[in-house]
């Protein structure tokens, strides 16, 4: 064992480590170039605090900050620290990704606001708001891939939860039941899932797209033949904001408008994120998952039974597609549309994959396309002064993404076993 | 007092392999007892049945004197029984310590993974045992030694005082093998008994108290190592008179065949694996490469097939500038290639055996004109070389992962060497394989070199360099530490220079 494989270390590569710096020296040059276009000396970006409806709770003074000299400290900034991974390297680098995006995601935005206003926090509350649905989407992918069952039924599972949610809502005029029904249809499809994929070892992508495909056709069916003709069932019902039980809540600064101006979903999102995260790493369930997700024939031989531990997941992922399903009704317009999760699950699966399998890593990557969806909102707002492609800023998230995957998070760690059927022997 | 477990005429049918036809056999407390057989003799069958993973169609089994149904591994676990599976069962990316505690998790406040504690444990045993093994390290930075020795401790955390060890040091290095009995001899002072596996006879003869023979199912007898040796066991294992020895006449070297001039090759984290090595392989002799695995030899040899790219240096063959040539280039040069890993490297596992015959000529008359196959001429050629190389298996349409390995490696051999080859690349020909398949392959080399062809035979087993080798080279960390005429060279000498220390 003495000699290992790790014979001569003469031809050192360029590391990513120092590639990533280069990049983000990059990036702070463009900072530089991109927003110090159409500025005159002397803009000032005007950022606000408030929220139409916050402004009745508490009136914060808005944020005024002078572009150009924003534009070069954070630029310099980005540079330099770019430059200083590059030569020396930094010991940790996953903040510095933080840094860095925030950096140009500031500077775009005291840009995008130069000699004019703009809500910050409106933006970044519409942001979480945004990305409940397809943290929680991606939550379910979590649970089921961790476990090695592929689930790209997610979009059809949160459709079917919607749908029947503000059906049963209605029929009993209790939304807590139209809750526990979206719970229901996720867990009902994920348990459909589960037997075409454990017992039946089908093909999972096919599986899933069945599920979509059933999920999609019947809502329409259902939504035209029912919700259209009998236009009782289909009444506004919404869970009232947190803003509206607690109103002492929205008033804390900042945090009120951003937090607790939401529907109580957001919330069991953001718990179920805690829960899942800390469950799947520190507990004997989390464990298990993994190892199934894995190798799962490791796992038989140490007396684990796989087709469980599979079930079980599947169906809990079922359930927080439905609550994402849930999200979409009545935690938000309250009725049904047709095609109302509009691909959502979809990238829910891609903020899983970006976010490396992980909750933690699902909500960074939820967050970066709830921004983009919000401020793809903002820019038809601001569309005048934006006089960079719309298109190239929304292509942003996605290379950030790419980035974090190539670069920080270097090797991309989905479940070994994810995807493939488990045969006992 | 009744012996620690009895198998009693235990029998498995498998569709179309009786596995285990009515085997009786007994662990007495304290012994090693190994079970000796050639691939597909059953042995794992047998083990996976005792290990709750099977389910036998007759047959019981008595643990210290008890009848017992084991139909899970959790059952086998709670009667003390642990089993270190051919193939390691451990999660790469898990640390040890979660692997270990896996299935029988510690817990604090009775919901949090309690992995201090398990890991003080693993520090104890591995202490106790003489172990060496760190609980924080995952398992895929583990040399396949350490993940043995996890495997161990996974049975030791778990109190079994019954191991069964299917295989172990098929994967091992010499040395390792030597650390391995080592430690087995220090479980069976502290109480535990011990089912140990192999087709190795020298391991069997050195490390068993009594050894159980099985072939095609059945045992063929029980023996002890002072009443026996090697050519009685291989007898017992093969069921015929086995040469243990190879005889050949000696080389005719010709021309010379391959040229390699100072090659330099990266490995997978771009360091130097291969440092400027130059060597020469003739027409008519085999230049054996000793050394243990991991100083460089997989990655020349993929160099020298095309498969890895080379930084420095250059090959040759036949006088042809190869340093630069596909794969395909390097095959069509009447270059033969059998890989170290032949279920990654050498056959596509999924795909039928006539299928795997053909990959290297698929492309080629009578088999494809223009971009299509043709079913029948592939076919026909198949069953001409399943009876030719004598491959053992239920029809050309079975997908390769259904046989055995001895004969999956005829499947290769017979592929590489049914065409007019000049060269031929052996990396590890025989690892993994039974006594039969083994002479089988053996006397293929020889055949060849007699032939005609070059043959570079890369193999960390030094005997089997030694017997087959006309001139041997030792590679040491990327380097040929030295070339030497077999018939001058010493196993000694040989040894020394494989451990880096020239003469
Ligand atoms: N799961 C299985 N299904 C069908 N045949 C099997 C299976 N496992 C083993 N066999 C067959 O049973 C025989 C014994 O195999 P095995 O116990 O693995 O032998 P050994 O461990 O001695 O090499 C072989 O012919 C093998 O092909
Ligand atoms: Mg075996």
């Amino acid at each position: 064992m003495a000699v290992m494989s790790r014979i001569g270390e003469k031809v050192a590569p360029l590391s990513r480590q120092r590639a990533l710096g280069i990049f983000y020296a990059v990036v702070g040059f463009l900072i530089l170039i991109l927003f110090s276009r159409d500025v005159q000396a002397g803009d000032l970006a005007t950022l606000g605090l408030n929220t139409p409806r916050s402004i009745e709770w508490v009136k914060l003074p808005d944020l005024v900050l002078p572009v150009l000299p924003t534009v070069w400290v954070l630029g310099l900034i980005t540079i330099g620290l770019g430059s200083y991974q590059a030569l020396r390297g930094f010991q940790k680098t996953g903040w510095l990704l933080g840094v860095v995006s925030l950096a140009f995601l500031s500077t775009f935005l005291v840009w995008a606001a130069r000699a004019g206003s703009f809500s910050l926090i409106g933006i970044l509350s519409a942001s979480l708001q945004l990305a409940t649905p397809i943290l929680l989407g991606a939550l379910s992918g979590v649970l089921c891939e961790r476990a090695g069952v592929v689930n790209i039924a997610i979009e059809g599972m949160m459709l079917g939860a919607a749908f029947t949610s503000v059906l049963v809502a209605n029929v009993t005029g209790d939304i807590m039941l139209g809750l526990a029904a979206a719970l229901a249809t996720g867990a009902l499809l994920a348990a459909w899932h589960a037997v075409m994929a454990i017992e039946f070892k089908m093909d999972q992508i096919i599986s899933g797209t069945v599920i979509n495909i059933f999920a999609t056709g019947l809502t329409n069916f259902l939504n035209q033949r029912v919700m259209q003709v009998y236009q009782n069932l289909n009444n506004e019902m919404t869970f009232p904001y947190i803003s509206q039980v607690f109103p002492d809540l929205a008033k804390i600064p900042i945090v009120g408008p951003l937090l607790f101006d939401q529907t109580p979903i957001v919330w069991l999102a953001l718990i179920l994120l805690v829960v899942i995260q800390v469950a799947l790493f520190r507990t004997r369930w989390g464990l298990r998952t993994r190892a199934v997700g894995e190798h799962p024939r490791a796992a038989d031989t140490l007396g684990i039974n796989v087709f469980r531990v599979r079930y079980t997941n599947v169906i809990l992922g079922g359930m927080v597609a439905g609550l994402g399903g849930a999200y979409f009704t009545l935690g938000s317009v309250g009725r049904f549309d047709k095609q109302m999760t509009n691909g959502r699950g979809f990238i829910a699966l891609a903020a899983m994959i970006f976010g490396n399998w992980t909750p933690v890593g699902s909500f960074a990557s939820s967050l970066i396309f709830g921004f983009t969806d919000a401020l793809q909102v903002k820019l038809q707002i601001l569309i005048g002064k934006v006089n960079i492609p719309s298109e190239f800023l929304l292509m942003l998230p996605y290379i950030v993404t790419m980035v974090v995957l190539a670069g920080v998070v270097g090797r991309v760690m989905m479940p070994a076993a994810d995807g493939q059927p488990y045969k006992k022997q | 007092m009744a012996p620690l477990l009895e198998l009693d005429s235990i029998t498995k049918q498998f569709p179309g392999v009786l596995a285990n036809d009515h085997i009786s056999l007994t662990l007495e407390h304290g012994e090693i007892h190994a079970l000796l057989g050639e691939n597909g003799a059953g042995k794992t069958t047998l083990m996976n049945i005792l290990y709750g993973l099977y389910h036998p169609d007759e047959g019981k089994i008595l643990v210290r004197g008890k009848e017992v149904r084991i139909s899970s591994p959790d059952q086998a676990i709670h009667l003390g029984i642990g089993m270190v599976h051919q193939h390691f069962m451990l999660i790469p990316p898990f640390t040890v310590t979660e692997n270990v505690m896996l299935g029988e998790e510690k817990l604090k406040n009775g919901v949090f993974l309690d992995r201090a504690a398990v890991a003080e444990r693993i520090r104890a045993i591995s202490e106790q045992y003489g172990l060496q093994v760190d609980p924080e390290l995952r398992i895929r930075d583990l040399s396949v030694g350490a993940q043995q020795r996890v495997e161990i401790v996974k049975i030791l955390y778990r109190q079994a005082d019954i191991l069964i060890l299917d295989e172990p040091t098929a994967v091992l290095t010499p040395e390792e093998v030597e650390d391995l009995f080592r430690i087995i001899r220090g479980l069976v002072k502290r109480g535990v008994s011990i089912i140990f596996i192999s087709h190795k006879l020298k391991e069997v003869m050195a490390i068993a108290d009594r050894i159980t023979v099985l072939r095609g199912g059945r045992v063929v007898g029980t023996t002890r190592p002072a009443e026996t040796n090697s050519a009685a066991l291989a007898r017992m294992m093969v069921g015929r008179e086995v040469i243990l020895t190879v005889d050949k006449k000696p080389a005719e070297p010709g021309d010379v065949v391959l040229d390699v001039e100072n090659l330099q090759v990266l490995n997978d984290r771009k360091q130097v694996a291969v440092d400027g090595v130059s060597f020469q392989v003739r027409a008519g002799e085999i230049l054996g490469i000793a050394g243990v695995q991991g100083n460089g030899q997989t990655e020349l040899v993929e160099a020298l097939t095309g498969l890895r790219g080379i930084t420095g240096g250059r090959t040759r063959i036949l006088g042809k500038e190869t340093t630069k040539a596909t794969p395909r280039q390097i095959l069509e040069t009447g270059v033969a290639h059998v890989p170290e890993d032949r279920q990654r490297d050498g056959l596509v596992l999924s795909f039928p055996v006539a299928d795997n015959l053909v990959l290297n000529t698929y492309y080629l008359p009578p088999i494809a004109t223009g971009i299509v196959m043709h079913r029948g001429p592939i076919l026909a050629e198949a069953e001409e070389l399943v009876e030719r190389f004598d491959i053992r298996t239920p029809s050309v349409e079975v997908p390769a992962a259904n046989l055995s390995g001895g004969n999956q490696q005829k499947v290769i051999v017979a592929r590489e060497f049914s065409r007019p080859i000049k060269l031929l690349i052996a990396s590890q020909p025989t690892r993994g394989l039974d006594v039969g398949s083994i002479e089988y392959i053996h006397r293929q080399l020889v055949e060849r070199r007699d032939n005609g062809c070059a043959v570079l035979l890369v193999s960390p087993e030094l005997d089997e360099i030694m017997s087959l080798s006309d001139r041997i080279a030792v590679m040491y960390r990327g380097k040929i530490m030295d070339i030497l005429p077999a018939e001058k060279a010493t196993r000694e000498q040989v040894g020394l220079l494989m451990a880096g220390v020239s003469a």
